[in-house]
């Protein structure tokens, strides 16, 4: 089993739902965020090309804040996604720095936090809440050894990429572009 | 390697907010047993139907809550036709709304002058005494029927029932005059129907969709922005018309970066092109349009190269979008876009759009426009309204015959100290609608507001027009209270209900009591027949064959339609509503009222040296001035920014981050100043704002002096002689790095 998700940028329209959704799922208190909107801009007027795309942590296959975590807080779980155990974590930060992607941020209660690829509504068959929020259905998730599974499925039929792949840390958050 | 600081972080703080501790900030649960909380109440949930408030789109969804009776998150509900169980940002954030301690929390009696923003507590019965007995009184000195109200959103219905009670008929929403008015009464003269909302369009089935002006993406209308993801998905192409390089713009296979103020040209050209090209629906045309001869002939000269001299837009350009549509027809829509009070012409533009859609026989077909159906319900049983003395058409003094619809700026003139029209307002009261930032030329309403003899505001929040009220009345917000049935056009006839998720937070109440409890207090008990709410909807649902408890449980019924009739069959005999009964490409209505029957270019004025036209828009976080203080939606984007080309920012030597303040032609300063963003996404000759900042009410405490209101630059109003809307895009503004001092005048 590997989890996986893909965002469709030709649907995108940055609106931000996926962000307000994370936040009220998963109680992120104002002020933070564990996914964002990201417009990339090219060419000057009228020549122009924009990207726009929803960010998140990529749950990499090598995850340099699984590798650089002190006490273990940071790990891998089923289906390849990384978390972080709260009660374990001393919020040294050192993650935060490793992130190529700046996908952590340090919870005012003194713990690091992240996306989740919300695994609690996933366990349970559900899918991450800013997947069943999106109005544009931009987002794709599922599992990459299921073929039969939406993410697999996008990614087979659609041209694909993912982010600072250069960094070697496996990405598993693919953008269609 | 790219780094994210290369980027513009459209949303949220991440970044700012990472290492910063930020105090008081709490969760609720810690992550751990937040999951094992969250498995719980994602398989076992308490959930209350409701349709979202935050904007007109009026989404159905579920409230969940946690353990505590918190509310904790709105979803969309599945079945409902206007958001296929997804919420946008908004909707989603609208437990914001309900959290907001800057809430109006008890009701309030002024004590200072009006605007200075000096009020007392009171209790409830003291304020509705006191809102009774002056409608009375005004009621008795001068008639009832200068009372008006002016409303946007679910409690209007029951204040217009007051009123009407009283017998007065001057209900209006700035909805109509100030937004989709012109587009309305366009269509309503081509085709005998109105567009509606949600609009009629067939977006997920089309095959080809043009934007004039409208940035669907932008503007977060829900079940539009999903069916243009749907055709997206299904390869349709978009062609937009815009002078800033929207979020569509992006997306689109053509963007057509216009001169702004010139899209009737542009219009009128393709319309040339269509016809001289022969690429209309010939056999549609014939069967159901009345006057293709006096169009081809009145379009005859208005070639691409006609149009290429005003838009800016190459003559081979508009061919080939003209083709793409035809090659789409009829599954095309030329989308009627929804805030179109632009330049004072926006009946005409809005007409050549509909001729534009009647010659490529989109109207009742699949991928163009389809034929929505409503769920009548039925209204609580009372008397007659007396009949008014005078109607709100005596406000306009014989002026905007063809609106249908009352005018909220023209209820302001009609309200000012030396106003001759020969109904005249004396009292308002306000629903829902922050007027000062929501009408143009901000003086002339608070001038109106200083010579009503009374005001009464009904709101959540404090606003800009609540500093000007005799009595606020808290209205609780929608996650809190029963409201009436939705029942808007769809493709299928439904109706959808809302159910207080919560008890009302502080002292408030909905908006059907306070008219209830004002209409017992002047003896008008036999138009509130029922005690509570909740029989009234029990009585008004089980006319529809279901119940208060069947929809508590279900949020959302969809009916079958009433005819197989959601397109217009092959062949089939049609009679439209207009006076030929065809679909008048040549408006036989408007010749007669002494309009241009077929739609010309005018020209618009140009801004002067040194100045830019001031463009605005939404963003898909916010709606209008409503949301500015939502805690939720602040995160997301807490203040507007002017964007401006490279070019102009080196001319007037500005940078990316740095405030600056605008002034109008008329001299008008900003309030505040504005965040500068530059960017390549506009034109040289405009600057861009999203509409809703630059809040002057410190009672909101997040919002106040954040960004720019561009309502307050709005001095010069372009009026549409045939309905009356204000067309608000023609101001120009210069930029200062400092604040200027005002001039003493
Ligand atoms: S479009 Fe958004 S704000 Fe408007 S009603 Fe729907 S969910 Fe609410």
């Amino acid at each position: 089993m590997r989890y996986a998700m893909a965002i469709d940028t030709k649907k995108c329209v940055g609106c931000s739902d996926c962000v307000v959704a994370c936040q009220t799922e998963n109680h992120v208190p104002i002020g933070y965020c564990r996914d964002w909107v990201v417009e990339v801009m090219d060419g000057t007027y009228p020549q122009l090309e924009m990207e726009i795309r929803s960010e998140r942590c990529n749950q990499c296959g090598n995850a340099p804040c699984v590798r650089c975590c002190p006490t273990g807080a940071s790990h891998f779980e089923e289906g390849g996604l990384v978390l972080v155990t709260a009660d374990k974590c001393i919020g040294c930060g050192a993650c935060i720095q490793s992130c190529p992607y700046d996908a952590r941020y340090s919870h005012p209660d003194g713990h690091v936090d992240k996306c989740t690829f919300c695994n609690h509504r996933v366990e349970v068959g559900g899918k991450p809440a800013c997947v069943e929020a999106c109005p544009t259905k931009c987002m794709y998730f599922g599992d990459l050894d299921d073929p039969g599974s939406d993410v697999s499925k996008v990614l087979k039929t659609r041209k694909s990429k993912t982010l600072i792949p250069e960094a070697g840390t496996e990405p598993y958050l693919y953008f269609l572009i | 390697m790219a780094s994210r600081r290369d980027f513009l972080r459209v949303s949220a703080f991440g970044i700012g907010g990472m290492f910063v501790a930020a105090a008081g900030l709490k969760l609720q649960a810690s992550i751990s047993d937040l999951n094992e909380r969250s498995d719980k109440l994602y398989l076992n949930l308490i959930k209350t139907p409701t349709y979202c408030e935050v904007c007109f789109w009026k989404c159905a969804g579920w409230v969940y809550k946690t353990d505590e009776g918190e509310i904790w998150k709105i979803v969309g509900n599945e079945i409902d036709q206007h958001c296929n169980g997804r919420f946008c940002p908004r909707g989603t954030g609208g437990v914001g709304m309900y959290h907001d301690e800057a809430r109006l929390k008890t009701p309030l009696i002024r004590t200072g002058e009006r605007g200075e923003q000096k009020f007392r507590k009171a209790s409830w019965e003291e304020a509705l005494d006191m809102v009774a007995k002056n409608l009375q009184n005004i009621a008795d000195k001068h008639g009832p029927e200068t009372i008006a109200l002016l409303s946007h959103g679910s409690g209007g219905k029951y204040f217009t029932n007051l009123i009407k009670a009283l017998g007065s008929d001057s209900s209006a929403a700035p909805s109509f005059s100030q937004c989709k008015g012109p587009r309305e009464i366009a269509f309503l003269n081509t085709f005998g129907e109105e567009v509606l909302s949600p609009e009629r369009t067939d977006i997920r089935d089309t095959r080809c969709m043009v934007l004039i002006g409208a940035h669907i993406g932008e503007n977060m209308h829900n079940g539009q922005v999903q069916e243009m993801s749907d055709a997206i998905d299904k390869g349709a192409s978009i062609i937009t018309v815009d002078p800033r390089f929207s979020v569509v713009a992006g997306k689109s296979k053509f963007w057509l970066p216009v001169k702004p103020a010139t899209d009737i040209a542009l219009l009128l050209a393709w319309i040339h092109v269509i016809i001289y090209e022969n690429q209309y629906d010939a056999g549609y045309v014939e069967k159901y349009t009345y006057g293709f001869d006096y169009l081809k002939q009145h379009v005859k000269n208005f070639t691409p190269e006609w149009a290429y001299g005003i838009t800016t837009i190459k003559p081979g350009t508009i061919r080939e979008t003209a083709r793409e549509m035809a090659n789409a027809s009829p599954a095309v829509i030329i989308h009627p876009g929804r805030h179109v009070t632009w330049y004072g012409d926006d009946t005409q533009r809005l007409r050549a759009v509909a001729i534009l859609n009647a010659l490529l026989g989109s109207w009742g077909r699949r991928g163009g426009f389809y034929q929505p159906e409503s769920m009548p319900v039925p209204s609580a049983p009372h008397p007659p309204y007396p009949k008014p003395r005078k109607t709100w058409r005596d406000a306009l003094n014989g002026k905007f015959n063809m609106t249908e619809l009352p005018l909220a700026s023209e209820f302001v003139e009609a309200s000012l100290p030396d106003s001759d029209r020969d109904l005249q307002y004396k009292a308002w009261i306000v629903n829902g609608t922050n007027l000062i930032f929501t009408l143009p030329d901000q003086q002339k309403t608070i001038d109106a507001l200083k010579n009503l003899e009374f005001v009464a505001v009904v709101d959540t929040m404090p606003m800009e027009i609540t500093a000007w009220a005799d009595v606020i009345l808290p209205e609780c917000t929608y996650l809190e209270r029963y409201d009436s049935i939705r029942n808007s056009p769809h493709r299928l006839p439904s109706i959808a209900v809302r159910i207080p998720a919560v008890d009302p937070k502080y002292d408030t109440r909905s908006a059907w009591w306070m008219a209830r409890e004002i209409g017992l207090r002047m003896g008008l008990d036999d138009y509130f027949p029922f005690e509570t709410q909740e029989e009234e909807l029990d009585w008004q649902l089980k006319e529809l064959g279901t119940s208060l408890e069947e929809m508590t449980r279900k949020g959302v019924k969809n009916f079958e339609r009433s005819w197989d009739d959601l397109y217009i069959a092959k062949g089939q005999e049609m009679e439209f509503f207009t006076n030929t009964g065809k679909i008048e490409l040549y408006s036989t209505s408007m010749a007669a009222a002494g309009f241009d029957p077929l739609p010309v270019y005018t020209k618009h004025e140009l801004p002067p040296a040194g100045f830019y036209r001031l463009n605005y828009g939404r963003a898909p976080m916010h709606t209008f001035s409503r949301t500015s203080n939502n805690p939720n939606l602040t995160d997301l984007m807490a203040e507007n920014t002017l964007w401006v080309n490279p070019k102009i920012s080196k001319i007037e030597g500005i940078e990316n981050d740095q405030y600056v303040w605008l002034e109008n032609s008329k001299g008008i300063i900003s309030t505040f100043p504005i965040k500068v963003r530059v960017t390549e996404r506009i034109r040289w000759d405009s600057v861009y704002m999203v509409h809703g900042f630059g809040h002057q009410n410190k009672m909101l405490e997040r919002c106040f002096g954040k960004g720019a209101s561009d309502t307050e630059l709005m001095s010069i109003v372009h009026k549409d002689p045939v309905m009356g809307g204000t067309g608000m895009r023609g101001n120009f503004v210069r930029i200062h790095i400092e604040k200027p001092q005002e001039e003493l005048s």
